[in-house]
């Protein structure tokens, strides 16, 4: 794949032009509302609070719609038809949890991280240790995806097929990402999400109405034309089971994705985080309400564009343009706009990963300042507090040279596939522990480290020991193997994600860790988290932008 | 900025003395709000998960039946695909409009009765 050429038509010297000026832009903007900044942990980890609904629901779309959703679910659907459908189906309905059992009493609970609720009543250091431990993992698979989408994008777009070249570019990403990250913190961060969002949501939405218009805004004569283009294996684009549906253990696979999928989002780290950046419950209500709407119009979107690169594109040309599967939205519009559209599309891609590798870096680095440096290594001396965000700082930049080096090493990984892990372990070791210091009376400190370290490794063990690591078979085609280990084979569990098992264990784990420890919870803690949780009682002011 | 020892937000450190947590947790008012909010948030989770599950469990054992044409190629799985996606843009909807009108005015008295309104 290092001898991929870009695509034909591209305009590499375009590109990098377009993708400049919007990195120029966003900096500028990064700065400008980074005047007033002040020095303490709440401005640098959420704005202060000061966001409204509004601005932070599109910053959550941003930060939500990564690189695996428009170029990864595009080319799912344009290559695997319907079974790509269902990973935009998984994401959006996974909102309803956040939005019902979460991102209320989150916002009224916490204060930085998600360490702050899982450790409210329980006993401080070893909980948020735990909570920063899978928060770390989880941002660290999130980030791997899209650093590995990084990579595919440069061989695509800038015509770059040298892999040290490539590289370079991923290193030059990663370098304006600790910029946002150190200049703006969490204020800068966030409107780079949004003006991202802004952008994504509206190119998506042009590419949408221009295939639409193609086929006289008849849905049904577009899928028909997938269905032509597709050949022999066209008639099956339409219907379930033509990536999974092969053998019971696939079908079996289909059903721990669509797990995995709806239970993960809420145990997002840097999306919980993103609740913290508005004053109060409701306006945490009104951020998921509009994140709802235009995650669910962009997916309603990239239906169309997955079908229309499909039709349009086709997919034998998809899978031989570099990138693969990656690339069928950037070949979508090229057909469609030529070399400019296909420019503007890139820049966005890019101006997409950028946003959410920003996101993740500072939720990682918050966790691991507030929870780890400051209450776990320092035990919360006051003094302590004044280095914090020193050390989130030096963090979000060890993070950014991680991000950067496992972005060359996973470069050419598929990125929907990435992230479907990352959302595996969220709802293996994050989301069971949520829900019961939420809404579980009883849970205690031994439930929590339960629930969060055994789902934490056992979502690991599941992956490292799954096809996903090595085994698959060979394709003939390609001479290689779809697993990330060439030529060997130590998986032992069948199923590439491990949702079913993981999520249910999970679960378990923490009612037996619970039940089976004598720890009493102290006294009151239950009742004070409860009544902070539902009323918003004593919940800090925001900070007037 | 103070230890973190307690983890609620410093600056409500002062206040939290005041409150008597167990007596506002056990008022009627309180019990109200919670048993409005877990008799309305936990059944409609059952409910958008058992549908969301019954989608995903016939796309994967009854593809037959999804793709059944119903209208040009446009066939069941897409239909109750993209039904999904209706349902939880009403279940949000419902849910705001009911959260609104619900839980802020009752959770807006204890704040004022607790002398920390807003």
């Amino acid at each position: 794949m290092t001898l991929a050429a870009g695509i034909e038509g591209s305009n590499p010297i375009l590109n990098i032009v377009i993708f400049g000026v919007f990195v120029a832009i966003t900096l500028g903007i990064v700065i400008y509302v980074s005047r007033r900044r002040t020095a303490g942990a709440a401005d640098f980890y959420t704005a202060g609070g000061g966001f409204s609904g509004p601005q932070n629901g599109i910053a959550i779309s941003g930060d939500y719609l990564s690189a695996a959703s428009f170029l990864g679910i595009a080319g799912a659907i344009a290559l695997n038809g319907y079974d790509g459908f269902l990973y935009s189906i998984g994401f959006l309905v996974a909102w309803l949890v956040a939005l019902l059992l979460v991102a209320e009493l989150l916002r009224n609970t916490g204060k930085f991280t998600m360490g702050d609720v899982l450790a409210f009543r329980m006993r401080q250091r070893p909980v948020r240790a735990a909570a920063a431990t899978s928060t770390l993992a989880v941002s660290f698979f999130y980030l791997l995806a899209q650093m590995a989408g990084a990579g595919g994008l440069v061989a695509l777009l800038l015509d770059i097929s040298d892999k040290t070249q490539q590289g370079i570019v991923i290193a030059v990403v990663g370098v304006v990402m600790i910029a946002y990250v150190l200049i703006g913190g969490m204020r800068g961060t966030t409107w780079v999400q949004i003006i991202k969002a802004v952008l994504l949501i509206a190119g998506a939405a042009v590419m949408t109405v221009w295939v639409m218009a193609l086929y006289g805004f008849n849905f049904s004569a577009l899928l028909g034309d997938a269905v032509a283009k597709g050949g022999a294996a066209g008639e099956a684009l339409l219907n379930p089971g033509k990536q999974y549906g092969k053998t019971g253990v696939s079908k079996l696979d289909f059903v721990s994705l669509g797990l995995a999928l709806v239970l993960g989002t809420a145990g997002l780290p840097h999306i919980l985080m993103r609740f913290y950046t508005v004053p109060t419950a409701k306006e945490a209500r009104r951020s998921v309400v509009w994140a709802i709407w235009l995650i669910g119009l962009f997916y309603l979107f990239t239906l169309v564009l997955g079908y229309g690169a499909g039709a349009l594109v086709g997919p034998d040309a998809i899978k031989k343009a570099p990138g693969g599967a990656n690339s069928a939205a950037p070949l979508l519009a090229y057909q469609l706009g030529g070399t400019l559209l296909l420019g503007i599309i890139a820049a966005v891609a890019f101006a997409t990963i950028l946003a959410v590798v920003a996101g993740l870096t500072i939720t990682a680095s918050a966790s691991f300042a507030h929870d780890i440096y400051l209450n776990v290594i320092k035990k919360g001396e006051p003094g302590a507090a004044n280095e914090e965000v020193k050390v989130a700082r030096i963090t979000a930049v060890v993070i950014g040279i991680v991000a950067i080096v496992g972005g060359i090493l996973a470069n050419g990984q598929n990125i929907a596939f990435l992230v479907a892990l990352a959302f595996a372990v969220a709802a293996s070791a994050n989301l069971p522990t949520i829900l019961y210091s939420l809404f579980w009376k009883r849970f205690n400190t031994q439930g929590a480290l339960w629930s969060i370290y055994g789902g934490l490794a056992i979502t690991i063990v599941l992956i490292v020991f799954s096809p996903v690591v090595s085994g698959k078979p060979v394709d003939a085609a390609t001479g290689k193997s779809a697993s990330m280990l060439q030529g060997v084979d130590f998986h032992w569990f069948p199923l590439d994600n491990p949702g079913l098992v993981s999520i249910p264990l999970s679960f378990l784990l923490g009612y037996l860790g619970t039940v089976l420890s004598k720890e009493k919870p102290p006294a009151g803690k239950f009742a004070e988290m409860e009544v902070r949780s539902l009323t918003g009682v004593g919940v800090e002011k925001a900070v007037s932008h | 900025m103070s230890t973190t020892e307690s983890p609620p937000p410093e600056s409500t450190e002062a206040r939290t003395e005041l409150h008597d947590w167990d007596a506002v947790q056990s008022s009627p008012e309180f019990q109200r709000l919670r048993s409005r909010l877990r008799n309305f948030v936990f059944p409609v989770t059952g409910l958008f998960l058992v549908w969301y599950l019954l989608y995903v469990l016939l796309a994967s054992y009854a593809p037959g039946f999804m793709s059944v044409k119903v209208l040009g190629n446009i066939n069941i799985g897409l239909i109750f695909g993209l039904l999904q996606i209706v349902s939880t843009f009403a279940i949000t909807t419902w849910y705001v409009r009911w959260a609104d009108r619900t839980i802020d005015p009752l959770s807006q008295e204890l704040r004022d009765e607790m002398g920390d309104g807003k």
